[in-house]
């Protein structure tokens, strides 16, 4: 069984995480940081809930194994719809001979 | 050789379908199989109410004007025939009838995990089916089942919310009995019976409910922007307010397309539980299988943009698509490989169950080949949107999917009800099935392939021939649905008693009786051998 | 008159009857609710998917829009949303100690931490309309691409819309586990309703993790 002192750290931890992030979407860390520190704080705070109070941190394999794989069948949606998006327009090298 | 020679009645006294009577006895079960059989019967009216629409568009296309129906209401049968057969009856078809009465039998428990979930989950499906019969009795909607984007959220002046409704309730139906599968299946094996000791059947059904477990819900909050769109006039998907209908498509897709391998791993457990026992053989590389289910699964979630390649997605991301999905081919090959080798040398007996298994074999390798046409982009531009598309699916979901789905009703029809279909009829409807299928759908290649598009009421006169062709065929496959209809149902009170293992399989369902208990078997089944022990004449 | 198997099954800690053991039980019960997750991150993923996609097309003038949300009252939100998960995993833990009437205080925090959210959400939906910035409903947004912040509120709406309706769900889950842990069906011997209910309610926590920076912080720099 987990202390209940475990859960208040983790609780404060992602108090703390709260205001950071805040405070920092205030400065200009330039071009695509601001999204990439927004986000990587936000899949911290994640992790924190999902380890200590989902209790994932204690539990077994498979437990662990289906919400990755949720995490990772998100991330084949993601990476794949947003390459057609990013590659438009992109000229390939037969093209641009006859360009 | 069986498993130790149980003491099991011919006829027992008490069973599942008799231990109480009473509509409440069957609309408050639990028993997963019952509620396999509730699901049996809504189902099958499903698949008339798709059947019709069938019929009528395939009068209309006897003549190339369109003069049957106005080409509103044309569209309107294509698309009911497209989302009743797709959501109410292809995908529930076999896991959640065959699915849901032997999953618990063949690992040797007394029912799934949530009987009380799976319940829900046919309440959820009778809700969506209800739904959607009044949205088309009210007119019925226009978009095809793709509901592509701005015309279904936007332009199309027909019942797209009540139909969506329906359609993601359905989803929800769905969801809830794979989850119970995944559950069932890691949590409830019996004693012994370790991963390579599970039916293939079982390794189908689990690989299906993973991809319903990640797919169903991006259709359901696609459809519900859809939905959202169409009510709060929103611009997610309307070119004309900033919205990409790319989008739409990309989303809709990465559920459509493993989608059909929900509608196809079911079957393919089927067939690979009725090769093995036909051929009295174990099948051949049983791990290959059983991997190839898995990675039909997973492969099946990379390759949808196949899909969209005229849609105006980069050239680059649909080469990528084009690669992945000629991949996507190689375990379904594997496995047709596998079935193959099974047969070779096996003591092969032509009942009806294997007839069906035979026609899927060949069927589906004529319908996966013509995918692998489909997948090659530059053919796809040529073919896209034509009647080669709609004969290739055909091909899979109907000589594949719904072939399966006949082969594993008649093979465990005696488990089922107890009693003995008649081999006559079954031969002659499966017969009358073949040759009605090819006649329907092999003109259909050739009508694609000289340039007939799908979805259009009307063709140039030079295509009538085949489509005179296409539609006598379905009047013939039409009859074939009907036979077994009729002798399955006669059977249920004059047919032989079967007994508890009418084809000597050695299988955990089959060391019960027929029909089974309630809680399925006497005492808890311990597992010690292989799957598919036929014994010595079993190492072939 | 109830069976035996019924009177069997309204005993806490007892097996139901598909089960061998207790700890299938459990094992499946966990396993069930994890799956149903999965199902939850694929649901909310289309969606993020979706804003993802706008905000890089159209990140300008959502970067203005976000401005129009409240980052008081959103950060506030998040405090207690986070807190609320605090007081969910007490509960648990209660449970697991058999405590019963901290079970109740903690479960009861949770629906008013809960209550919270919702009050401050639906109070931000008032102002939103307010200012007329729903889309479909009186939308004005004369400082820009009316069209594309449109689609940027639409996915607030949507999104903030349905992790709503997935707390309200929540809050409905804990009142009724409130009711039977009253009656003191919860204890060491039994209490995964409310383990199962509390991992419901961390993951809408996340989820809300993550649509509060993509929506109210990456305007603010500008």
């Amino acid at each position: 069984m987990i202390p209940t002192r475990v859960y208040v750290a983790v609780f404060f931890a992602l108090l703390v995480l709260t205001a950071v992030t805040t405070a920092v979407s205030f400065v200009d860390l330039g071009g695509p940081f601001n999204v990439i520190t927004a986000v990587t704080i936000a899949v911290v705070k994640m992790l924190l809930v999902a380890l200590f109070f989902m209790h994932l941190r204690y539990s077994s394999r498979l437990t662990v194994l289906f919400a990755g794989a949720a995490l990772f069948w998100l991330g084949i949606m993601i990476v794949l719809t947003v390459s057609d998006y990013l590659s438009r327009g992109w000229v390939g090298p037969f093209e641009a001979m006859l360009r | 050789m069986k498993a130790e020679k149980l003491d099991i009645p011919l006829q027992p006294r008490i069973h599942y379908l008799n231990v109480n009577y009473g509509i409440k006895s069957w609309l408050l079960t639990t028993d997963h199989k019952r509620i396999a059989l509730l699901y049996l019967g809504s189902i099958t009216f499903m698949f008339f109410i798709g059947g019709a629409a069938a019929v009528l568009f395939r009068l209309e296309l006897m003549t190339p004007p369109g003069d049957l129906v106005i080409s509103e209401t044309y569209n309107k049968l294509f698309s009911l025939h497209g989302i009743v057969m797709v959501f109410f009856f292809l995908i529930p078809s076999i896991p959640a009838t065959l699915g849901n009465f032997l999953v618990p039998m063949m690992i040797g428990a007394r029912d799934l995990a949530f009987p009380r979930l799976n319940l829900a989950s046919w309440y959820l499906f009778v809700a969506g089916a209800l739904f959607t019969l009044g949205a088309i009795l009210a007119g019925g909607v226009d978009t095809g089942w793709t509901f592509y984007t701005p015309y279904s959220s936007v332009y199309s002046n027909t019942f797209v919310v009540a139909t969506i409704v329906g359609v993601f309730i359905a989803g929800f139906s769905s969801i809830l009995t794979a989850l119970n599968f995944i559950v069932t299946i890691h949590t409830m094996r019996a004693p012994g019976l370790t991963w390579f000791r599970l039916p293939l059947f079982i390794w189908a059904h689990y690989a299906t409910s993973l991809i319903i477990i990640l797919g169903t819900p991006v259709v359901a909050i696609t459809l519900t922007l859809v939905v959202l769109e169409r009510v709060f006039r929103l611009g997610i998907f309307n070119p004309a307010l900033g919205g990409d209908p790319i989008l739409f498509q990309h989303l809709f897709w990465f559920y459509s397309h493993p989608a059909v391998y929900i509608m196809i791993l079911p079957a393919m457990g089927v067939i690979s539980e009725v090769v093995t026992c036909f051929s009295r053989k174990r099948i051949f590389s049983y791990r290959f299988v059983a991997f190839a289910s898995v990675a039909i699964a997973v492969l099946g979630f990379l390759v949808w943009g196949h899909h969209m390649f005229v849609s105006g997605q980069s050239v680059y991301a649909s080469m990528i698509f084009s690669l992945l999905s000629m991949l996507v081919a190689i375990p379904s090959a594997v496995k047709v490989f596998n079935w193959t080798a099974t047969l070779y040398k096996g003591s092969v007996i032509y009942q009806t169950p294997l007839l069906y298994g035979l026609g899927f074999i060949g069927l589906f390798t004529i319908g996966g080949l013509t995918g692998i046409f489909l997948a090659s982009l530059g053919l796809d531009v040529h073919v896209h949107d034509t009647y080669f598309v709609v004969a290739h699916f055909h091909y899979i979901m109907v000589g594949g999917a719904l072939m399966g789905y006949l082969g594993g009703l008649h093979y465990w029809w005696p488990k089922i009800s107890g009693k003995v279909y008649p081999e006559g009829w079954a031969k002659f409807a499966a017969l009358v099935v073949f040759i009605g299928f090819n006649l329907t759908f092999f003109p259909q290649f050739v009508l694609g392939y000289l340039g007939m598009p799908r979805r259009y009421h009307a063709y140039p006169d030079e295509f009538q021939v085949l489509n005179v062709m296409s539609s006598a065929g379905a009047s013939i496959l039409g009859v074939g649905y009907i036979i077994p209809m009729i002798y399955l149902i006669w059977s249920m009170r004059y047919g032989k008693a079967a007994g508890p293992n009418p084809w000597d399989s050695p299988g955990l369902e089959w060391q019960t009786p027929s029909p089974p208990p309630t809680d399925n078997f006497e005492r808890t089944p311990t597992v010690t051998r292989d799957v598919y022990d036929y014994g010595e004449r079993g190492r072939g | 008159m109830i069976t035996e198997r019924e009177a069997v099954a309204e005993t806490p800690g007892a097996v139901a009857h598909q089960f061998d053991d207790f700890a299938q039980q459990h094992e499946a019960s966990t396993l069930g609710m994890w799956t149903f997750l999965v199902t939850e991150i694929m649901f909310f993923g289309g969606m993020f998917l979706g804003y993802a996609i706008y905000r890089s097309a159209y990140a300008e003038v959502f970067g203005h829009a976000s401005n129009h949300l409240d980052i008081v009252l959103g950060t506030v939100n998040t405090a207690v949303l986070i807190a609320s998960s605090l007081t969910v995993a007490l509960a648990v833990h209660a449970a697991q100690e058999s405590k019963r009437r901290a079970l109740l205080f903690f479960l009861a925090l949770t629906v008013v931490l809960g209550l919270v959210f919702l009050g401050i959400k639906f109070t931000e939906y008032y102002h939103k309309y307010e200012e007329n910035l729903i889309p479909g409903w009186r939308f004005q947004y004369p400082e820009g691409n009316a069209h594309h912040a449109a689609i940027f509120f639409s996915f607030y709406f949507a999104m903030t819309g349905m992790h709503a309706l997935h707390m309200i769900i929540g809050i409905g889950m804990f009142l009724v586990l409130g009711v039977a842990a009253w009656k003191g069906r919860y204890s060491a011997v039994y209490y995964t309703p409310v383990e199962l209910a509390g991992l419901y309610w961390h993951f809408v926590d996340i989820v809300w993790i993550f649509l509060f920076p993509l929506f109210y912080l990456l305007g603010r720099h500008s």
